[in-house]
């Protein structure tokens, strides 16, 4: 017969009352946005945004006490085309690496060679293509014996793929010993650049304070940054995009002439000092310190009040920094970021604090940024952008606005035309779908997904949807009555006869949402998330809640005849 | 009283016109191809390449004075379209400034952007800045996310075949797929012909439809199982139109309730997505139509196995009983 247990009843409704309860907080997005923030402020020392940071005590209590701690406070993130903000994606050029790791394998290779210069001769680095090592020696007869030497440098990676491989490769070709990172060793190496290169993005965007943003790896060589709040992609790339390499290198001349021949082991970098225009420096091409070894950075005014970044040594680098300016008293050295030489000034004294500053050309914004990207760190190798998208935050609330007119108008049409097409039984399967609603938002709270321009219009398709599964049992309903079974029994017969083909159409609905969840990226993953967590509140309420409100409605009144 | 769209008991004849109407399905299919594989899709950025500059001003769009003001910065094939939308108030004029994909791996040149920028701040000081929405997708990833679209859209119809061969029987399998077919190559057409810019939401459009047409497609088969059961003296034809007959009433409704919404998400939902709607309200009359006209249809044609002397026979598989 049609009944339904006690306990059945109450595990329905408790299941439906917890996802409308976690789908709460969103009714009031702003205020629990900031009791969230605020909550995490004063939880943690550490403001989650820029705006948090400026409250007063006082405001933050408020905005703590806005929302009551015993509620969910979950809310559904809103995407970047309605919030407004940057994404970039980029492509980190890990072969830039290469030629980093073949100069520290030079000082280990020129090392071991040298103790067997009786019988190879001298030794000379070369010019090579980008990743690779070409040593010559000037005898031809110990090429074999240097190899062997070189080989020894090689030691076991140590990864899951590369097992039983070494770190480097040689093989000799004429009198020239050609060096190379192993295939192994690549891969390990491209890993932990881009590992180093998110490391470093995400200090770089904590460093500006902004909510949420979301710096993830994608694929073999890829990043995923997306900003929300930022003006635009073009702010983003430049607080990214910038290698922010630092370093000091030792001056052997100065020339005008930007093609003069710099000599061996040397390289000429132009000055963008505009008091020094024009000119170019030659200089040693291994630093005597780097920004690797840079403790802290701020932005200061120098003494004639213009924009400055000041800086500080961790003890290595204070104390190389000290050696070698108390031994160059009186000559130039070159203050060099990113290949350009920022300034040159002549050592007045031994500098011994590990502390000093650099005065350039710039402004004030330029000086914090320069800073932040100080402390944040070099990126290890430069990227490309290959996708970059922006959205005014007017544009994302104009979206938000649309999405919910068109939301509310689609919800009372159907609500409506389900009244005038069921009747009493319309009115319950519009109960179900106003909770289905609810509970979309419940789960989507719940495991913090967001919701994107196409995810609402996922959900205004939910909504027209839904009510498939209510409209394929009352249909069911209505052509079991037409064999004159009786009220109760048409209904059990209809929720049961109606179950196969709900399941089935619903069931490979899911499919493609799963699939375009795997396949999708951004606006499109959040469109088959809100369709597929609708498909299964659909599901969930057309089969349980409306058997519920049914089972309790016929119990109460005890009709003779339905009209469905 | 009670809306009734559908007659309380209807018994058309769905296949008396077969010909008919698999010949216009087939001859629209024909079309559709054409017009897609000649005329090509107007492929948004996703897929191109390219960069998109959406602009919003208070004075209204001259889109020759802003091709004018743009043409000094030489920065090749430019298209500059009117955005217009029930949503805008009067103030607001909105047009989309598309650039071509510009040499190498990167998206967009910062200089690009400035440039754009401040051709427009010249010619029209009312503009907002910076601009709504910039956009921007480098070659190498249009190449590959195109590569993605089609595959996703292959996957869904594979994953469904092998879905409907296991609950019913390898007829009901391809007659959905052929309707899937017909849905997709239909709405490919659509886009072509009227050159409506097709970008990634597109492919989520896609992948919709192909599970709404489904969805309709699989109620009118789950009910052609059961009556093959139960009118198991019955030509396969008029069980056929006994089925959709009786599960039209449904079908209707839950087409209607399904173009409520979305043609409110149409008129009201504003002009970023209206492509992405009007590919699904399509989607909602063609798969409709196609899982009456095409998918039973093609059942029809193909037969289904009907002896039902053995037990196990009658419903293709082990899977087909399940009911959950």
């Amino acid at each position: 017969m049609l009944q339904m247990s006690l306990f059945q009843k109450v595990v329905i409704w408790l299941t439906v009352a917890v996802g409308i309860l976690l789908a709460m907080p969103n009714g009031f997005y702003t205020t629990v946005e900031k009791h969230n923030d605020a909550l995490a402020f004063l939880e943690t020392g550490i403001s989650p945004n820029a705006e948090t940071s400026q409250l007063t005590p006082q405001e933050l209590e408020a905005n703590r006490a806005g929302w009551p701690e015993f509620l969910p406070s979950s809310l559904v993130n809103l995407g970047l085309d309605l919030r407004g903000g940057a994404h970039l994606l980029a492509e980190v050029k890990v072969e830039d690496v290469y030629d980093d790791r073949m100069d520290g394998y030079w000082l280990e290779i020129r090392d071991i060679l040298r103790t067997e210069r009786d019988s190879i001769g001298t030794i000379r680095r070369q010019n090579a293509p980008q990743g690779e090592l070409r040593v010559t020696v000037s005898d031809p007869e110990g090429i074999q014996q240097a190899l062997t030497l070189v080989r020894s440098v090689a030691t076991p990676v140590v990864s899951l793929t590369g097992v039983g491989s070494n770190d480097i490769e040689a093989r000799a070709e004429g009198n020239t010993i050609i060096v190379e990172l192993s295939e192994a060793e690549r891969i390990a190496t491209n890993d932990r650049t881009i590992q180093q290169s998110l490391e470093i993005i995400r200090r770089r965007v904590d460093e500006v304070g902004t909510r949420e943003p979301t710096i993830q790896r994608q694929g073999e060589r890829r990043i995923l940054i997306q900003v929300p709040g930022i003006g635009s992609a073009q702010e983003l790339k430049t607080l990214i995009g910038t290698t922010a390499k630092l370093t000091f290198h030792p001056v052997v001349s100065r020339t005008t002439n930007a093609n003069e021949n710099p000599g061996p082991r040397n390289i000429i970098y132009p000055s963008i000092d505009p008091q020094d225009a024009g000119s170019f420096y030659i200089l040693e091409q291994s630093p005597v310190v780097t920004g690797e070894e840079l403790a802290d950075s701020q932005p200061a005014f120098d003494q004639n009040g213009t924009p400055a970044v000041t800086f500080r040594f961790n003890p290595g680098g204070a104390r190389k920094f000290g050696i070698y300016t108390a031994e160059n008293v009186g000559s130039p050295f070159a203050i060099v970021l990113d290949e350009k030489v920022i300034s040159a000034p002549v050592i007045r004294e031994a500098i011994t604090g590990g502390s000093g500053q650099i005065s350039g050309n710039f402004t004030v914004e330029e000086s914090t940024n320069l800073a932040v990207l100080l402390r944040a760190g070099a990126l290890p190798a430069e990227m490309t952008f290959l996708e970059e998208r922006t959205i005014g935050p007017e544009l994302g609330q104009d979206s938000i606005d649309a999405g919910k007119i068109a939301c509310i108008v689609a919800f009372v049409m159907v609500l409506v035309f389900m009244f005038l097409s069921y009747g009493t039984f319309g009115i319950f399967a519009n109960i179900a779908l106003i909770l289905n609603v609810g509970m979309i938002f419940g789960l989507l709270s719940l495991i913090g997904a967001t919701l994107t321009l196409p995810g609402i219009a996922g959900i205004v398709l939910t909504i027209g949807m839904a009510v498939d599964a209510n409209v394929l049992i009352f249909e069911r309903i209505r052509e079991e009555l037409k064999t004159s079974k009786g009220p109760a029994r048409a209904i059990e017969l209809g929720y049961e006869k109606a179950l196969s083909a709900i399941l089935d159409a619903n069931i490979t609905t899911f499919i493609t949402a799963v699939i375009l969840f795997a396949m999708g990226s951004g606006p499109v993953r959040g469109f088959a998330i809100t369709l597929g967590f609708g498909i299964l509140t659909s599901v969930f309420t057309a089969i349980y809640v409306t058997r519920v409100i049914i089972i309790t409605w016929y119990e109460r009144k005890r009709p003779k005849t339905i009209e469905v | 009283m009670r809306l009734k769209l559908v007659p309380q008991k209807t018994s058309w004849d769905f296949f008396s016109r077969a010909k008919y109407t698999l010949g216009l399905s087939v001859l629209l299919i024909i079309v559709g191809f054409a017009s897609f594989m000649y005329q090509g899709l107007n492929y948004g950025i996703d897929f191109r390449g390219g960069t998109t500059i959406r602009t919003e001003s208070t004075t209204p769009v001259d889109v020759a004075a802003m091709r004018a003001a743009l043409e000094p910065a030489g920065l090749g094939d430019i298209s500059i379209t009117e955005v217009f939308d029930p949503t805008f108030p009067a103030d607001k004029n909105v047009a989309m400034i598309r650039i071509e994909a510009q040499e190498g791996d990167e998206a967009v040149k910062g200089a690009t952007v400035q440039a754009v920028e401040d051709a427009m701040r010249a010619l029209d000081p009312g503009m907002t800045f910076p601009f709504p929405s910039v956009e921007s997708v480098g070659p190498k990833v249009s190449g590959e996310l195109i590569q993605t679209a089609a595959i996703a859209v292959v996957l869904a119809i594979l994953a469904v075949l092998f879905y409907i061969w296991l609950r019913f029987e390898w007829q009901f399998a391809l007659g959905a797929v052929a309707a899937l077919v017909h849905d997709v190559v239909l709405t490919l057409g659509v886009f072509s012909e009227l050159q409506i810019k097709f970008d990634l939401a597109i492919i989520a459009a896609l992948l919709t439809i192909v599970g709404y047409s489904l969805n309709d497609t699989v109620v009118v088969f789950d009910r052609v199982r059961e009556n093959l059961r139960k009118y198991n003296k019955k030509d396969l034809k008029d069980v056929l139109n006994i089925s959709i007959n009786e599960t039209l009433s449904r079908t209707v409704m839950t087409s209607v309730t399904t173009l409520l919404a979305l043609i409110s998400l149409y008129i009201l939902g504003g002009d970023v997505i209206r492509g992405f709607v009007f590919a699904m309200i399509w989607g909602v009359i063609v798969g409709t139509y196609s899982s009456v006209f095409v998918a039973s249809a093609i059942l029809l044609y193909l037969g289904v196995k009907r002896d039902w002397s053995k037990p196990d026979a009658n419903a293709g598989n082990q899977f087909g009983n399940v009911d959950a």
